[in-house]
């Protein structure tokens, strides 16, 4: 039987009046690639926000790797990481100096080695000695995946991994995806609006509107409910809320 | 258990987890000449200010003329009150200036981890800076404040501590209403100043503000900074004071600090760091 590497419960988040999340439960298997999709405001930051225990929920639970992240944090946090284009790395320190300081944080038994394995893997080698604020932001998006990726985590979340970068950077971050997921077996999870990029890495993709579940399945089966030809036409009848025209009930399944 | 990690719990692992923290900021002053010169200008500044003041006075003033050296006593420890407040704080807001926050707190480092690495850090950029202006002070003014002996180790130590903790409430104040409550950390401090008698004694202030000098643990170090230079007597029960007061000022900053965290994280403060 598989087993649920996250399991969220219930979970809803109240800033003030807004509802940013509400009500939301799903669970995610081990060594899946899932994505959360949805529109500008749709919760997705706000739920891996939660998983990463940044943020605290109003109400529900989130267990990861059968852990309470409320109350067993710190257990779980060393086979996580997390990266994001909104959150960056200190600017005046060079590429080898961050990712010298993660693997000090993460507590790597030969830093050295793995810095250099991870910076060959994404092809830093010749950036490791100029200052982070230096690079361009493909080339940013490229160290903050480094950093992401040094402890070898279990569980990676991905706040638009590829954001900012060129195609062809864009497609090579994929394919490495793609490796280190068949390499470690390892459970991803992103946020993105590039539709392709879903299509591609994903096996199980959670649609979020307005903070609630409105739909899941995989990328074909969400093509086929739908009749459409890419996920971007799924999307926007998602997010234009046409299920009902479509013929889908609330839940998306055909009537 | 992944292969690649070191184990995660235990003191070991905190340590390494400071040590990452202090290693990052030292990094950062390494490259950062104009972060070096503005550890050393100000207290350099202020020691000359009070080394010219103190020259003009010793032929004016006859409490002066008995320890020339209370001014500049009085500047120089004054600083390692300002600069270890600011040292955590700034080390602090290098994080949320560099947006970093939201990285650090997904990796396995704890709050309290964060909190005595920048005490660390407070620690050497206050050595760096009040023991330059100290240093200058010897040729310039022929004055040493290490003169002063092992009761300057009691005075640093109670006064960086108290620093520390208005740092770590400081902080904790920032991170709950962002970069634009940063100008509390340049003067927060100032409200303590003329109640701790650092250049005067605190007799000389009104009687009901004297009692609230007493709730200050500044107030008995520069006490017992004038008992060594004008009689020759180390106070011991001036220390005892500071020291108590200091271990209620520190639990409270500590606690803060973890308080404001916790707000943060029901708030969504750890990765929206802004004004």
């Amino acid at each position: 039987m598989p087993q649920a590497v996250v399991s969220v419960s219930h979970v809803s988040k109240q800033f003030g009046n807004l509802v940013a999340v509400d009500d939301i439960s799903f669970d995610i298997e081990a060594g899946t690639t899932a994505a959360l999709l949805g529109g500008n405001g749709a919760g997705k930051t706000t739920t891996l926000s939660m998983l990463l225990g940044l943020l605290l929920p109003t109400s529900g639970s989130i267990h990861v790797f059968g852990q309470d992240m409320l109350r067993d944090r710190y257990s779980v946090l060393p086979r996580m990481n997390f990266s994001s284009p909104y959150v960056d790395l200190p600017r005046r320190l060079t590429v080898r100096q961050n990712l010298s300081v993660y693997a000090g944080l993460y507590g790597l038994a030969n830093p050295r080695a793995r810095i250099e394995r991870v910076a060959e893997e994404l092809y830093l080698a010749e950036l490791m000695d100029r200052p982070y604020g230096q690079l361009s932001a493909g080339q940013k998006t490229r160290v903050v995946i480094a950093k992401s990726l040094l402890n070898e985590p279990e569980m990676l979340l991905l706040d638009e991994p590829t954001a900012s970068l060129d195609p062809d950077t864009a497609d090579y971050v994929r394919g490495m995806l793609e490796k280190y997921k068949t390499r470690t077996g390892a459970t991803i999870l992103l946020a993105s609006h590039n539709m392709s990029e879903v299509e591609r890495l994903c096996d199980d993709v959670i649609m979020l509107r307005a903070g609630k579940i409105v739909d899941r399945g995989t990328p074909v089966g969400l093509l086929q409910r739908y009749g459409r030809q890419n996920m971007e036409e799924v999307f926007i009848d998602i997010a234009r809320d046409r299920r009902i025209e479509l013929g889908l009930d609330k839940k998306g399944k055909g009537k | 258990m992944n292969e690649l990690l070191h184990p995660q719990a235990g003191f070991g692992a905190s340590l390494r987890r400071v040590g990452a923290i202090v290693r990052r900021h030292i990094y950062l002053l390494r490259s950062s000449g104009p972060r070096i010169l503005e550890l050393v200008y100000w207290p350099t500044v202020q020691m000359v200010l009070w080394g010219f003041i103190t020259v003009f006075l010793v032929n004016h003033s006859s409490w002066v003329a008995q320890a020339s050296g209370v001014l500049i006593s009085g500047v120089l420890l004054w600083d390692v009150l300002f600069r270890g407040q600011l040292g955590v704080s700034l080390v602090f807001m290098e994080e949320m200036w560099s947006r970093n926050l939201g990285h650090l707190f997904v990796s396995p480092l704890r709050p309290g981890e964060l909190a005595a690495a920048l005490l660390v850090m407070s620690l050497i950029r206050t050595l760096i800076g009040v023991g330059g202006a100290a240093l200058i002070a010897i040729p310039l003014f022929h004055f040493s404040i290490f003169d002063i002996g092992l009761p300057l180790l009691a005075f640093f130590t109670n006064l960086i501590v108290m620093g520390w903790a208005i740092g770590l409430l400081v902080s904790g104040i920032v991170l709950r209403h962002g970069l634009g409550a940063e100008s509390m950390a340049w003067i927060a401090i100032f409200a303590v100043q003329p109640i701790s008698g650092v250049y005067y004694p605190i007799e000389t202030l009104p009687v009901w503000l004297q009692y609230v000098a007493h709730i200050l643990p500044s107030s008995h170090v520069f006490e017992g900074m004038r008992a060594v230079l004008f009689e020759g007597n180390f106070r011991t029960d001036l220390l005892v004071n500071a020291l108590l007061l200091n271990a209620v000022y520190l639990s409270a900053g500590v606690a803060a600090f973890l308080a404001y965290f916790h707000v943060a994280r029901v708030r969504g403060q750890l990765l929206h760091v802004g004004e």
